[in-house]
């Protein structure tokens, strides 16, 4: 029955392809600068989905990758003149660099102590860059410029930057799905699930942990290098911890493990965000959390996935 | 010279907080298997507890030194009550989240009446005006302070480990489930725990509101350092909290005669250090 359905619209692509037709569609409808932001949080939010979700660790600090890969994207293409695309690599680097620092000392702990290890050193961060020369302080890198994609498409035109943030955050996307649906995605829900089991059988745990560490936090860069090309400034805003609280609530929203909760998470708090202003973000947020945790733990996706028998 | 001593004081102050908030933690966390997020969030509480008698209904310091723990200690009463237990079946995290929301709620409120910027809180009478040690002048408040911390973190280390109650209740940190069975109310025990552990919190934010003033911002900006000492201390033992504590913030002061820029990432790199040569902790079991 299966050859007679179009390979695009089989039961695991279906996902993807009705994904994709909404966000080209999107932009006509939905202001696109908006559209970015969300894009680029959705992708935030499977970087760290990878982690808590697939292995289990919930880090509590991940906006330090995605901060830190900012300011260096956004150095790299003001000061140095880099091209967008380098000064994206450059952010995916240093992201991945300080995922190998932080993740090498906070897999020594499990459990609450990983998450206040990553909350800790993340903090230590933001200090960083509140005092030291490069990052301007409390003025951040402003007017960043977005520069031509590999010499040949103007960003600053809005439509093929949200064409390009797009690219960016379907192939983010895909790396992630890959990821997970394969041998090595595999090795890290059967860690996720049963650790001393996992080494019983022969896996070296902390191995892989390290590895999906250190590629959730890439992933995080990736997508706050592409933020400060949408925003054209690189601020503290997105090393604070509150930034780490709200990926943790985008994930818990869209559903804890389930690769298209993030997303969905993520479009739900960037509208909560833009109907609310000022000091009762934080009170509504607050709110949410409390109500995901104690009712709602399977998230949007979740529950949407078991009520429509779908691998969302 | 007097530099030296007087940021040797500010940093035996904030140890004093740091020590009373993780010693709340750490008990929590042995008996509910808890991570409060909330801690800080709730030391805030006590502050504005203590402002609020003064500015509304004119209850100066003295009394409030003793409302405020009682009315954070009975809303932490309801919280453990209404929302921890539901979860304590599941993953410890779902709890980290849970509180990790309460605190976000109650630091939003105040953000929505008093703005960020905060409010000041006077001065006891009696507790004004400074004192010559010799080698330095030391404002008598806060000689108070640490004085009156460093009893309360000594008291709780003799409740919790010379007497009886102190017995019940490390036992059920270790098996609740046989504590219940010689018939004693181990889900009113944590309850009560819990209450008693935030109502400390909320006494370390009156003693605050004189020094740093009342201020939305306050516990968050603290919880996080003390999840840190919490790090470096491990929370096996409560003693190793106390000291963990006090000897940060003096650490942390010293940081601030020799190298000011690093003053507020030391904590966090001593975390660092720590993490790599002893994992479990200064204080802490093997894991």
């Amino acid at each position: 029955m299966t050859s007679r359905i179009p390979a695009l619209w089989q039961r695991e692509n279906r996902v993807f392809v009705v994904m994709f037709a909404l966000l080209v569609v999107a932009p006509f409808v939905v202001y696109p600068v908006f559209l970015m932001k969300c894009l680029c949080m959705a992708l935030f939010a499977c970087a760290f989905n990878l982690l808590i979700g697939y292995v289990g660790l919930l880090s509590f600090g991940h906006a330090m990758f995605l901060g830190s890969a900012g300011y260096a994207s956004a150095h790299a293409a003001k000061v140095w003149g880099l091209p967008p695309e380098l000064a994206i690599l450059f952010g995916i680097a240093v992201a991945a660099a300080l995922g190998v620092i932080v993740g090498w000392l906070a897999i020594r702990r499990q459990g609450i102590y990983f998450s206040m290890i990553t909350l800790g050193l993340a903090q230590m961060v933001y200090f960083l860059c509140l005092r030291a020369p490069v990052t301007h302080g409390e003025d951040g890198i402003q007017g960043v410029p977005r520069g031509h994609l590999f010499g040949l498409l103007d960003l600053s035109d809005t439509a093929v930057m949200y064409g390009f943030v797009l690219g960016v955050f379907l192939i983010g996307f895909t790396i992630i799905y890959r990821v997970i649906h394969s041998p090595f995605g595999a090795v890290l829900t059967a860690i996720r699930e049963n650790e001393v089991r996992a080494t019983s059988l022969g896996y070296t745990t902390d191995h892989y942990k390290l590895i999906a560490f250190v590629l959730s936090a890439a992933l995080a860069g990736l997508a706050g290098a592409t933020k400060v090309l949408v925003f054209q400034n690189a601020s503290l805003t997105d090393v604070h911890w509150t930034m780490s609280g709200e990926v943790v609530l985008m994930t818990l929203i869209g559903g804890l493990g389930r690769f298209s909760g993030p997303v969905v998470g993520a479009f739900v708090i960037g509208a909560l965000e833009f109907k609310l202003r000022g000091g009762q973000i934080t009170i509504v947020e607050g709110v949410v959390f409390v109500i995901c945790v104690l009712v709602f733990r399977q998230g949007i996706m979740g529950t949407l996935g078991a009520a429509l028998k779908l691998p969302l | 010279m007097s530099n030296l001593f007087a940021q040797l004081v500010l940093g035996l102050l904030n140890g004093a907080f740091y020590a009373m908030l993780s010693l709340g933690l750490a008990i929590i966390f042995g008996l509910l298997n808890v991570i409060n997020f909330a801690h800080g969030a709730l030391y805030m509480l006590g502050a504005f507890v203590a402002w609020g008698l003064l500015h509304y209904a004119g209850v100066g310091y003295w009394p409030a030194l003793i409302i405020a723990p009682l009315v954070v200690g009975g809303l932490g009463m309801v919280l453990e009550r209404w929302l921890l237990q539901r979860l304590y079946r599941l993953d410890p995290l779902y709890n980290l989240l849970l509180t990790f929301g309460v605190a976000l709620i109650l630091q939003g409120l105040f953000q929505l009446k008093f703005g960020s910027s905060g409010e000041p809180y006077e001065l006891p009478q009696a507790l004004k005006g400074v004192k010559d040690m010799g080698f330095m002048i030391l404002p008598i408040y806060r000689g108070w302070v640490m004085i009156v911390s460093l009893v309360v973190c000594l008291a709780t280390w003799y409740v919790t480990e010379r007497t009886k109650l102190g017995s019940y209740l490390r036992a059920a940190t270790e098996n609740p489930g046989l504590v219940q069975a010689f018939g004693i109310n181990v889900p009113r025990m944590v309850t009560v725990t819990y209450g008693l552990s935030v109502a400390l919190a909320a006494f370390a934010g009156v003693l605050a509101a004189p020094i740093y003033g009342v201020n939305p911002a306050m516990g968050a900006d603290l919880i996080v350092v003390v999840f840190a000492v919490v790090v470096i201390g491990g929370m096996g033992s409560i003693m190793g909290s106390i000291v963990t504590g006090f000897a940060l913030g003096v650490i942390e002061g010293l940081t601030k005669v020799v190298y000011p820029t690093a003053a507020n990432t030391v904590v966090f790199a001593l975390m660092a250090l720590v993490l790599v040569f002893r994992p479990a902790g200064l204080f802490g079991k093997a894991p």
